[in-house]
């Protein structure tokens, strides 16, 4: 389902890195296998931002993710070390029925919340459930993706049944081993579905201690935890800093990792300042930095405008220069660039804004804004304060300039900049996606109608998207499917409701001490810590 | 011999016309001050005639020129964007001032004020007052303002931060109110004040019209000092990201983003803002250290 070779360690990498990190690197997954690990000592990570919920099913941000995941187990997991190989967490084992309609789950018995109650199959449909219709109040950032979940049955206490109206492509990946598919205790679900969004409480290998806003999260190991011998750390403790304290954290060791990553000039700054001391891996990144238009405001409901900004924007001397002071780097469409569904450079250069004559483009922009008699044009653009947003944002507002659109630049805090989007309260905004595995379902659902994608920023109905992202989510036959992803592709980029910039290009730098982490294309994943130890 | 020591101790008529002219006297008497003064006038030149005399357009991207040293063609060198630094800086002169006098404006206001009706009333109104001011005058300057700028957010109005300039205004009110109110107390005694209120003037009028041009002085130095407060603060709540926001031209903001990840390989990009706030800083303190001196008849005798 994934296509492994887009993402490796960059040789620039292992040579930058520490003698330690080189050999790790080298060696690979039976480096990760061979070391013996040790028991105890807290892990300290930063993260930039601060949680704007405490809900992995409502979330997509990795300020929530890399705090939440710890507390909590999925059905399946990626195995530590093998991505994208796939293991079960909850789940002991399961079976596919051969004509794709049926998913059987038996799930580990002797399984505790951390309350102390066993987990049972009602706690993984009531999970599931409320991923699928969301009650009100709640919010579900993975509904597309059980879209094609028919009904979800538990004959036992010990097996779930999920039945499919059609047949998913990739529904181990994109439903069983999805991290923010975190199953929640029925019994709290059933007195508040919204409990999820300010409480802790999972079978995760990590019990929930505190978090103090603006400053640090805390976890301490869950001694029932129902993997054996896991996790290997006592306790561990997120600290909220800039990436800027984050570098100097790091040299000063006050932390030992940070699982998101850096700019290169912040690595060069890590690896001068750490010296050995410094792990460096670097691989794609599942990750592109994007905006969205609000149609539902003028002029932003006429699709010419929307093409002709994103006509405007110059993506490939934004790969040439924005690649030497932040993480965008790769110049991508819809799916992540050098993987098996990337469009080909002579595919994207046919796609607006992907050719590479910028002045042709610009005319052609400035031609589309007249026509649709938004010449002049004076926007603004809601960003998120944290970078890469601020440098991306940067770039946007030159861009636009030079097709005479005036922007007015707004960086809010993560959780204002997710409330102005949850209320449509924006004309431009810099967002970004990140998926957990190179397929199309996981991959797509953010160009996808409000009506399939409610969290979406930009609210359209776009009935013929929906239907290339239907099509291509069932059929095994790979070319007829790569033919509806660029179909799918080249309508997003002509109606531009939300069109992609750069993708990001991932850079993680640790202490070299911290063993058993595993790097994957995506800052989401591998994120529970049950594996991790300091050496 | 007494008259003649006094003949000896009194400048010349000639002397004496020249120094009645007060900008030739503070020039004389306060030559920190004059220079305090040229430097914040080169800012305000930079800041009005920046559109005609900046090498370059503020916000334009060359990354032809990204991290370029300071060369002829840079005089300050560029960012890692290639915005020309010097250019930036002049631009950003009109951030700092626009923020810093209207702030520093609103602030010295309010409190003057304050303070003066504090003076007036006294009694349980004066204790209120001065216990509300304790209040505020307990939390750090940057606090505070930190405080105000994280619960109002931002509100653009005309391309200025409105919210901005109350989070530095609301420091500076309780400031300038305690400073007022300690001169409003003294001439709250004076036979014309009492005059006032036996001729039946209504307290708002003693106060405006009685009392207001009497704390002048302090008003004026007030206002200086806390202009360049206001700047400082402003610089320090870009820096920290709750200022203003890129790619407008701000002092606090050129050292903060990508300056922390080039400073060592690029260290103009910190050198020259920062020596730009300092400037200013300085400047402004000179400026009204001076006025304090120069309007203080005590250091006149």
């Amino acid at each position: 389902m994934t296509d492994l070779s887009a993402f490796r360690p960059s040789r620039r990498a292992v040579l930058q890195s520490g003698a330690a990190g080189m050999a790790l690197m080298a060696a690979g997954p039976q480096a990760f296998a061979q070391e013996t690990p040790k028991r105890g000592g807290i892990l300290s990570f930063a993260i930039a931002a601060e949680p704007p919920t405490y809900d992995l099913h409502g979330s997509q941000t990795f300020a929530v993710m890399q705090r939440v995941a710890p507390h909590y187990s999925t059905l399946l997991r990626y195995k530590g070390g093998a991505y994208p190989e796939i293991v079960g967490d909850l789940a002991e084992s399961w079976t596919s029925a051969p004509d794709g309609l049926t998913h059987t789950f038996k799930l580990r018995s002797g399984v505790l919340f951390h309350d102390g109650t066993p987990m049972t199959s009602a706690d993984v449909k009531a999970s599931y459930e409320r991923i699928r219709n969301p009650p009100k109040g709640v919010v579900s950032s993975r509904q597309a993706s059980l879209g094609k979940v028919g009904s979800i049955e538990t004959p036992d206490p010990q097996t779930v049944v999920f039945k499919m109206s059609a047949v998913s492509s990739s529904f181990i990946d994109e439903v069983a081993a999805s991290p923010w598919n975190a199953i929640y205790s029925a019994a709290r679900l059933e007195k508040d579905p919204a409990w999820p969004i300010r409480n802790v409480m999972g079978t995760g290998p990590f019990e929930f201690v505190e978090h103090v806003a603006g400053s640090h999260w805390v976890g301490k190991r869950f001694e029932k935890y129902f993997r054996q011998g896991y996790p290997f750390l006592d306790g561990f403790r997120a600290i909220t800093m800039s990436p800027a304290a984050t570098v100097n954290a790091l040299v000063g060791k006050q932390i030992q990792a940070e699982f998101r990553g850096f700019s290169p000039a912040e690595r060069d700054r890590l690896i001068k300042g750490m010296g050995a001391d410094a792990k460096v891996q670097e691989g794609g990144w599942l990750l592109h930095q994007d905006i969205s238009f609000n149609p539902k405001r003028k002029p932003f409901d006429d699709p010419r405008v929307r093409r002709a900004l994103s006509l405007a924007i110059d993506r490939w001397s934004a790969s040439r220069s924005l690649g030497r002071i932040s993480v965008l780097r790769d110049i991508g469409g819809v799916m992540m660039p050098g993987g098996q569904w990337a469009a080909t450079e002579a595919e994207l250069e046919k796609l607006p804004g992907f050719g590479k004559d910028m002045a042709a483009n610009r005319a052609e922009a400035k031609r589309l804004l007249k026509e649709a008699g938004a010449e002049n044009l004076k926007i603004q653009l809601l960003n998120r304060a944290i970078e890469p947003y601020i440098t991306a944002g940067i770039y946007l507002i030159d861009q636009w300039r030079q097709i005479g659109v005036t922007v007015e630049n707004h960086d809010a805090e993560t959780a204002a900049w997710y409330a102005s989007i949850g209320g449509d309260n924006f004309d431009v905004v810099m967002d970004s996606y990140t998926d957990y595995t190179d397929d199309p379902t996981t991959g797509l659902p953010k160009f996808l109608s409000a009506e399939k994608w409610p969290i979406a920023a930009p609210k359209f109905n776009d009935p013929e998207l929906d239907d290339l992202y239907a099509r291509q989510g069932a059929t095994n036959d790979k070319a007829e499917r790569r033919k509806l992803v660029r179909a799918f592709e080249a309508r997003t980029m002509e109606q531009a409701y939300t069109v992609p910039i750069l993708w990001w290009r991932r850079i993680v730098v640790m202490q070299d001490a911290v063993k058993g982490w595993t790097m994957s294309p995506t800052h989401m994943l591998y994120q529970d810590l049950a594996e991790v130890w300091l050496a | 011999m007494t008259t003649l020591s006094q003949t000896a101790l009194r400048p010349s008529p000639a002397r004496r016309r020249w120094r009645d002219n007060p900008v030739v006297d503070f020039a004389v008497s306060q030559p920190l001050g004059v220079a305090g003064l040229v430097a914040v006038l080169a800012m305000v030149v930079a800041a009005v005639l920046a559109d005609f005399i900046a090498p370059y357009d503020p916000v334009a991207i060359d990354f032809e020129a990204m991290l370029a040293p300071p060369s002829l063609a840079h005089p300050f060198g560029t960012d890692s964007f290639g915005r020309d630094i010097l250019t930036r800086i002049m631009y950003g002169a009109r951030t700092a001032l626009t923020i810093g006098f209207i702030s520093s404006f609103i602030g010295c206001t309010i409190g003057a004020l304050i303070g003066l009706a504090s003076a007036y009333y006294g009694g349980w109104r004066d204790m209120i007052v001065q216990r509300g001011i304790d209040l505020l005058l307990s939390f750090p300057i940057i606090v505070l303002a930190l405080v105000v700028v994280a619960m109002v957010g931002r509100n653009r109005v005309g391309g200025i931060d409105v919210n901005l300039i109350c989070a530095i205004t609301v420091p500076i009110i309780p400031r300038a109110a305690r400073v007022v109110r300690s001169a409003g107390l003294s001439i709250r005694e004076m036979p014309y004040v009492d005059a006032a209120r036996a001729a039946g003037y209504s307290s708002a009028r003693i106060i405006l019209r009685h009392m207001a041009p009497n704390v002048l002085g302090p008003y004026l130095i007030l206002l200086t000092a806390y202009i360049a407060q206001a700047i400082l603060l402003e610089a320090s709540l870009s820096f920290l990201g709750l200022g203003v926001n890129e790619p407008t031209p701000a002092w606090g903001l050129m050292l903060s983003g990508n300056s922390a990840n080039f400073y060592q390989t690029a260290p103009w990009m910190i050198l020259f803002p920062g020596a730009a706030i300092s400037l200013a800083v300085f400047g402004f303190n000179l400026v009204g250290d001076a006025l304090r001196d120069w309007l203080d008849p005590r250091l006149k005798t």
